[in-house]
C-alpha cells in the first residue's frame, strides 16, 4: 500500500535541516513517495517513521493459509468496496463438529459435508473447513474427533479446545496439515509455543480493540505471523461495525496489528437467522465464517452469495463464444442461440439438456452480457448474430436452417432473417425454465 | 502506535422521505413511516447518525402472479385472490410495515384491467389496512400512466409511494404525484449516472426532493446481485460525499425478483444439491435482502413471511448496537 508524499511528510521531523541532501523535508518526502530515495538517508527519522514506511511495503492485510494442499487462502484484501477493484480471497465456510457426538453421528456429519457439492456457473461449491469444538469434559473425545476428521476429510481443520495438553496432542496428529487454533481466552506463552512448533495459524479473540491490538502485537513480537482476528460480539450491528473498523484500520491507516483476516462464529436462533447473519458478515469482511449447523439449501444460498460478492466487477464471468454441443447432435439437430454471459449459458444449456434432446447451442460474443443487457447495448442484434454465424461457418456444419432465439429479443427476428438468407428464425420462450415445454410444443427443426 | 477508531467525514446526508399521511395530514393512515436521514454508510453508528431504521413492506396483487412459488402459495392460498384480505394478513399476521399493491393485471397483455378497477382495488386496501401504501406498476407506459393517474386522484392526500417512473416515462406520473401529494420511486437500470439523471429531471420539474425514493433495480441472489450491490454502494458513497442528486433513500425488491427464479420453485428431487425447496425459497430472499441492506437499502419489499420476520428482526438487532461499540 503506497503512502503519499504528504503522508510521509507528516512522519518526518519537519526541521528542513538538509542532511538528507535535499533542502526540505517536504522535498525529501516526495522523493520517498516516488521511491527515488531511501528513508535511511534522513539521519533524524523517528522509529515510528521507520516502522510505518517499512510496513507500507508489505500487503496491508496478510495472506493466511489453512489446511491443504490445496490450502484455503484468506486475507490479502486491498479495498473496502468491491467496485474499487475486487475482493480477492473468498470467505472460507467452516462447519462446526461437536466432539460430544457419538462416533456414528460424527462420521455421518463429516460424510455429509464432504459429499456436498453443488455447481453454479461452472464453479464447484464446497465448504472449506471443519471447526472442531471440545464441548465435553471428556478429553479423549476431542482427540478422537480430530482423528476421525483427519481420516475422513481433506478439509482444513480449526481446533477449538481450551485444554492445552489436549491441543498439543491434536497438533501432533495434524502436524503436516496447517491447522488453525481458535482461542477463547487471552493469548498466553503456552499457546504461542504450540502455534509456533506446529506451524498453525492463531485465531485470537478479544472484547475490545485495545485488547485485540495488544494480543496481536504480542503474537507478532513472539514471531507468529499467521494471525486471524476475532472480536467477541454476537450482535450483528457490532459485528458489522467492528469488521469495518478493523479492515479500515488496516487498509487506510496501515495499522499493522489489525492487518489480518477476520473471523466470525455465528450463533443463531434458527436456520433463517443463521443465514441472515452469515450473509451480512460475508459481505462485510469476514474471511472465515463458522456455522454451528447447516442445511443444503443454506449452503447453496451462502455459496451463491459468496460467488456474487467475490466476482471481479470489471469482468463478468463469461464463456468462450463458439458452438457448444448438447448431447450428441447430428447435422440435423436443432440450433439455439444466446449470449456468452456465463449465467445465461449455463441456464440455457442446462434446460436444453433437461429436455433430453441433442442440439447445437451457439454462444455469440456479447462481451459477457445477459440477453437483454447485450441487446440494449447493441451487442446482440440480428447483425451481430448473423456475422458470428458466418464466422464460425455454421452453414457448413449443420443441415437445418432453423434457429431458435431467446424470447426476450423477439424484436430482432425480422432483422436476423434478413441478414441470414435461407434461415427461418423461431422466437423461443422468455425463460430458460420453460425450454423443455417449449421444445415439446413447437417444431424447431 | 495506539489504536484510534478510523472515522471518516461525510459532508452529505441522505434525504428523509416520509410515506403515508394521518388524518391530520389529509390521509387515513394510522401513522407515517420515514426513511433516510443517515449521515454515514449503512449501520455505521460509530461515525454518523441513522435516525430511521430500514423498513420492510410486503406485496399483494390485483391478479395472481403467473409464477408464484408453491412455497409462498402455502401461506397465502386463502387470500391470494383477495388483495385486501391478503394485505390484512400481511400486516396483522406477518408484520408488514407497509403494503405494496402490484397492479400487474392492468398490463394490456396480462389482464388489461381498467384504471377504475385498479383504483377500486387500491381503495379496498386503504380500507383494510392502516399502514402506508405503495402502488407498484409495470412497464407498459401508456397504460400505466392512465392507471396511476386515476389511482393518484382517488388516493389524494394519502401520500402513497408511487412505484415507479423511469427516464423514458416520468412526466405524467410525476405530475399526478405533485398534484395529489404522493411520493415517487425513480427507477434506473443499475447505473449511477442514469439514476442521477432521472433525479435531476424530476427535481427540474419542481418535484420535491424529499418525496423521491430511488430504485437502483434489484437483481436477486445469483442473478446479477453483485451489480445491484455495487451500484448501491457507489450511489450511497456519492450521496454521503455530498452529491445531493444521489442522496436519496433506496427501495429494493427481493420478493418479486426472487419469486421468478428457479431456486424459488425447483424441487429438491430435481436438484438434490440445492436442498429443501421451502427453506430455499425463504433463504433466497433473506440473502438478497441482507446483502442489499449492507449496501444501502432503506425500503425492502419481501414476500416470504419467514424472510420478513428474520429481516425485521435483524434490522432491530443492528439498531440495538446504536449506542456505540
Ligand atoms: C445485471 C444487469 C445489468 C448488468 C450486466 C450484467 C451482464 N453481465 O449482463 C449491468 C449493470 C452491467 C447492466 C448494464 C446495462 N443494462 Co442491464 N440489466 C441487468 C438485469 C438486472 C439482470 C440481467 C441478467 O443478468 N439476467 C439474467 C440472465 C441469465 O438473463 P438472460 O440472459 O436474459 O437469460 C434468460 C432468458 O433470456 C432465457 N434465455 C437466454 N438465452 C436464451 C436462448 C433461447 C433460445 C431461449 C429460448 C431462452 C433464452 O434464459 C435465461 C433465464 O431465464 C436486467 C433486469 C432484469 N431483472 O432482468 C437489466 C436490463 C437487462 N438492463 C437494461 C439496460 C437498459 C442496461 C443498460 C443499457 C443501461 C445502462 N446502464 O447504460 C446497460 C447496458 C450495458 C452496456 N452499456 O454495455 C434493461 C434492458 C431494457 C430493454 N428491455 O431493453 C434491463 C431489462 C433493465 C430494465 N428493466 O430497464 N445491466
Ligand atoms: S534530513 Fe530529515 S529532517 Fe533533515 S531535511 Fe531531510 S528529511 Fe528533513
Amino acid at each position: 500500500m503506497a503512502l503519499s508524499g504528504l503522508d510521509i511528510f507528516k512522519l518526518l521531523p519537519k526541521t528542513n535541516c538538509g542532511d538528507c541532501g535535499v533542502p526540505t523535508c517536504m522535498a525529501f518526502a516526495l522523493k520517498l513517495a516516488q521511491k527515488k530515495a531511501e528513508l535511511s538517508e534522513c539521519p533524524h527519522a523517528s522509529e515510528k517513521a521507520k516502522a510505518t514506511l517499512g510496513a507500507a511495503s508489505e500487503p496491508p492485510i496478510r495472506l493466511v493459509k489453512i489446511g491443504g494442499p490445496p490450502s484455503l487462502e484468506i486475507g490479502n484484501e486491498t479495498v473496502m468496496f468491491r467496485h474499487e477493484k475486487t475482493f480477492f480471497h473468498p470467505t472460507g465456510i467452516a462447519i462446526q463438529l461437536l466432539c460430544s457426538k457419538e462416533e456414528k453421528k460424527l462420521l455421518k456429519e463429516i460424510e455429509n459435508v464432504e459429499s456436498y457439492k453443488a455447481e453454479r456457473v461452472g464453479e464447484e461449491l464446497n465448504a472449506d473447513l471443519f471447526f472442531i469444538s471440545q464441548d465435553s469434559a471428556d478429553r479423549d473425545s476431542f482427540l478422537k474427533t480430530v482423528n476421525i476428521t483427519k481420516q475422513n476429510s481433506t478439509k482444513g481443520i480449526i481446533l477449538d479446545c481450551s485444554d492445552t495438553e489436549n491441543l498439543k496432542i491434536s497438533l501432533e496428529v495434524l502436524k503436516d496439515d496447517r491447522p488453525a487454533i481458535f482461542l477463547r481466552e487471552k493469548l498466553t506463552d503456552e499457546y504461542v509455543k504450540l502455534a509456533k512448533t506446529s506451524d498453525s495459524s492463531l485465531i485470537i479473540t478479544a472484547d475490545s480493540f485495545e485488547d485485540l491490538q495488544s494480543q496481536s502485537e504480542y503474537a507478532k513480537s513472539s514471531g507468529l505471523n499467521n494471525i486471524i482476528l476475532n472480536m467477541n460480539s454476537q450482535n450483528l450491528g457490532y459485528q458489522l461495525q467492528n469488521s469495518t473498523i478493523l479492515r479500515r484500520s488496516a487498509l487506510k491507516k496501515y495499522f499493522k496489528p489489525f492487518g489480518f483476516p477476520l473471523f466470525t462464529f455465528i450463533q443463531a436462533e434458527d436456520s433463517y437467522d443463521l443465514l441472515a447473519k452469515a450473509s451480512l458478515n460475508l459481505c462485510k469482511y469476514s474471511s472465515i465464517i463458522v456455522l454451528p449447523k447447516y442445511d443444503k439449501a443454506m449452503l447453496y444460498a451462502l455459496f451463491t452469495l459468496r460467488q456474487n460478492i467475490y466476482t471481479d466487477p470489471q469482468k463478468p464471468i463469461q464463456v468462450d463464444p463458439k458452438v457448444y454441443q448438447i448431447g450428441e447432435p447430428t447435422p440435423d439437430s436443432p440450433v439455439f442461440v444466446t449470449t456468452n454471459f456465463s449465467l445465461t449459458y449455463f441456464m440455457v444449456s442446462g434446460e436444453i439438456e433437461n429436455s433430453g434432446i441433442s442440439a447445437h447451442l451457439i454462444i455469440a460474443d456479447a462481451e459477457g452480457q445477459s440477453v437483454l443487457t447485450a441487446w440494449a447495448a447493441g451487442k446482440f442484434t440480428g447483425e451481430t448474430i448473423a456475422k458470428f454465424i458466418k464466422e464460425i461457418n455454421l452453414e457448413q456444419n449443420v443441415r437445418t436452417r432453423k434457429i431458435v432465439i431467446p424470447g426476450l429479443v423477439a424484436q430482432i427476428s425480422g432483422d436476423l432473417e434478413e441478414k441470414l438468407p435461407g434461415w427461418e428464425v423461431i422466437v423461443g420462450c422468455q425463460e430458460a425454465s420453460d425450454i423443455p415445454a417449449f421444445i415439446k410444443s413447437v417444431r424447431i427443426t | 502506535m495506539d489504536f484510534e477508531t478510523p472515522k471518516e467525514n461525510y459532508s452529505g446526508k441522505i434525504i428523509e422521505v416520509t410515506i403515508g399521511a394521518t388524518p391530520e395530514e389529509g390521509g387515513t393512515r394510522s401513522h407515517t413511516i420515514t426513511i433516510g436521514g443517515s449521515t454515514s454508510p449503512p449501520f455505521h453508528f460509530f461515525e454518523g447518525k441513522h435516525p430511521h431504521p430500514p423498513r420492510v413492506a410486503m406485496e399483494v396483487f390485483d391478479k395472481v402472479p403467473n409464477k408464484y412459488p408453491h412455497s409462498l402459495m402455502e401461506y397465502y392460498r386463502d387470500v391470494i385472490e383477495k388483495p385486501a384480505d391478503m394485505a390484512k394478513k400481511c400486516v396483522e399476521q406477518y408484520g408488514a410495515e407497509l403494503i405494496s399493491v402490484r397492479l400487474e393485471g392492468t398490463h394490456p397483455e396480462k389482464g388489461n384491467k381498467s384504471a377504475d378497477e385498479a383504483a377500486g382495488i387500491v381503495r379496498q386496501i386503504l380500507e383494510s389496512v392502516k399502514v402506508p401504501v405503495i402502488i407498484t406498476g409495470h412497464s407498459h407506459f401508456e397504460k400505466i400512466n392512465e392507471v396511476i393517474k386515476k389511482v393518484c386522484e382517488i388516493t389524494a392526500g394519502e401520500n402513497c409511494l408511487i412505484n415507479y417512473v423511469e427516464t423514458d416515462n416520468y412526466k405524467t406520473i410525476a405530475a399526478s404525484c405533485i398534484a395529489y401529494n404522493h411520493t415517487i420511486v425513480a427507477q434506473s437500470p443499475i447505473d449511477v449516472n442514469l439514476g442521477k439523471q432521472l433525479n435531476i429531471l424530476l427535481t427540474d420539474m419542481s418535484f420535491p426532493a424529499e418525496r423521491i425514493v430511488m430504485d437502483p433495480l434489484t437483481s436477486t441472489l445469483g442473478y446479477g446481485l453483485e451489480y445491484t450491490y455495487s451500484i448501491m454502494e457507489r450511489i450511497r458513497n456519492d450521496g454521503l460525499a455530498g452529491d445531493k442528486m444521489l442522496a436519496f433513500p433506496m427501495l429494493i425488491n427481493p420478493g418479486y425478483e426472487s419469486a421468478v427464479v428457479k431456486e424459488a420453485r425447483a424441487s429438491i428431487e430435481d436438484n438434490p444439491d440445492w436442498g429443501d425447496q421451502e427453506l430455499r425459497c425463504a433463504y433466497w430472499e433473506i440473502a438478497t435482502a441482507m446483502s442489499l441492506l449492507a449496501s444501502g437499502a432503506e425500503l425492502l419489499i419481501i414476500y416470504h413471511p419467514k424472510a420478513v420476520e428474520v429481516v425485521k428482526n435483524k434490522i432491530s438487532e443492528i439498531f440495538n448496537s446504536k449506542k456505540g461499540s
